[in-house]
């Protein structure tokens, strides 16, 4: 139980991308296009929900099932980092339709091609290692 | 109660469960970031003696890992059994404007002109799903985090830095969708 129960998390993360069609290139199509409110009110409805329960986890020092305290930890302040390295994703998002958990989620549903974009992913993610201190940040 | 489950599920339905996977995390002691995984499977792969980025201790990452074998086995199921084969209900106008780039209407989940084997085998196809892939993963990394890390726990937790990440996101995918895609396709 100490590690299905991440993996039964995860299924759930599986089921809920592909029924609310978050997986969807077309769906992504559709956001940046702002043609509909469906993939605008899965993230909102998220954050809300997700903002309530941060601030009551912070407000009543809630404990994780272990015991010890839920802690958020503040991300270093940057702008050319979180700006540039945004658009970059930004763009692959775009083009394949796909953020990194969705690759994964299309791959399991039977689109196989799903390999190359993750290899890409891979790659993507080795050479961010091999540039990083070359990198405004 | 079974044909609500079996159709497409509304954003509100969606976006609740997101949020209670996130902190359902929370009190497992972990942090929602899918991307973290794609930097995991480098260092497993060996690369943190030539990288330090990738030197570190990813058995400590092992339950994000499990969380990704569960996101694949959910996607299996969700498609093969709680499916009632209804096609993505896009807008009347996004059909119009992808058919102008050359998509057609949805008939699956993803357009049979990029998801499917006739265009993953030729080079063109080969080059545009590994380099989209690529700018994922290199921006993702970039970032600090994707949709889950930044958009979803970031922006719950009111922090300034992924706000900015998702207005990067948005910069960068209205410049694919309007000014690189039409070129792409």
């Amino acid at each position: 139980m100490k590690l299905l129960k991440f993996i039964l998390a995860g299924i759930v993360f599986g089921i809920v991308m592909t029924k609310s069609e978050a997986i969807s290139w077309f769906r992504i199509q559709e956001m940046f296009r702002f043609q509909s409110f469906h993939m605008y009110g899965i993230i909102i409805t998220a954050i809300v929900i997700g903002a309530i329960a941060v601030q009551l986890i912070k407000r009543f020092k809630i404990r994780d099932i272990n015991g010890n305290p839920i802690i958020f930890n503040p991300k270093d302040m940057s702008i050319p980092r979180y700006l540039i390295g945004g658009t970059i994703f930004g763009l692959g998002w775009a083009m394949t339709g796909a953020c990194p958990g969705p690759m994964f989620v299309n791959f399991g549903y039977g689109y196989g091609m799903m390999l190359l974009i993750i290899l890409g992913a891979l790659f993507g993610t080795f050479m961010y290692g091999v540039l990083r201190t070359k990198l405004p940040h | 109660m079974i044909d609500a489950i079996l159709a497409p599920w509304p954003w509100y339905t969606s976006g609740a469960v997101i949020a209670g996977i996130m902190i359902l995390l929370l009190f497992f002691g972990k942090s929602f970031g899918f991307s973290a995984n794609l930097r995991t499977m480098c260092s497993m792969a060996g690369v943190g003696n030539k990288v330090s980025f990738f030197k570190f201790d990813w058995k400590k990452q092992t339950w994000n890992l499990l969380f990704l074998v569960g996101a694949v086995i959910g996607g299996f199921i969700a498609n093969n059994y709680l499916s009632d084969g209804s096609t993505v209900a896009i807008s009347e106008n996004t059909i119009r404007d992808l058919n102008a780039i050359g998509i057609s209407a949805p008939t699956e989940v993803q357009p049979t002109e990029i998801f499917s084997w006739e265009f993953a085998k030729t080079p063109k196809g080969i080059l545009f799903l590994v380099l989209g892939g690529f700018l994922v993963g290199f921006g993702a990394r970039y970032a600090g985090g994707c949709t889950s890390g930044h958009a979803i726990s970031g922006i719950s937790d009111l922090q300034i830095p992924s706000i900015i990440a998702v207005v990067g996101f948005f910069i960068g995918g209205l410049l694919m969708t309007f000014v690189f895609l039409p070129i792409l396709l």
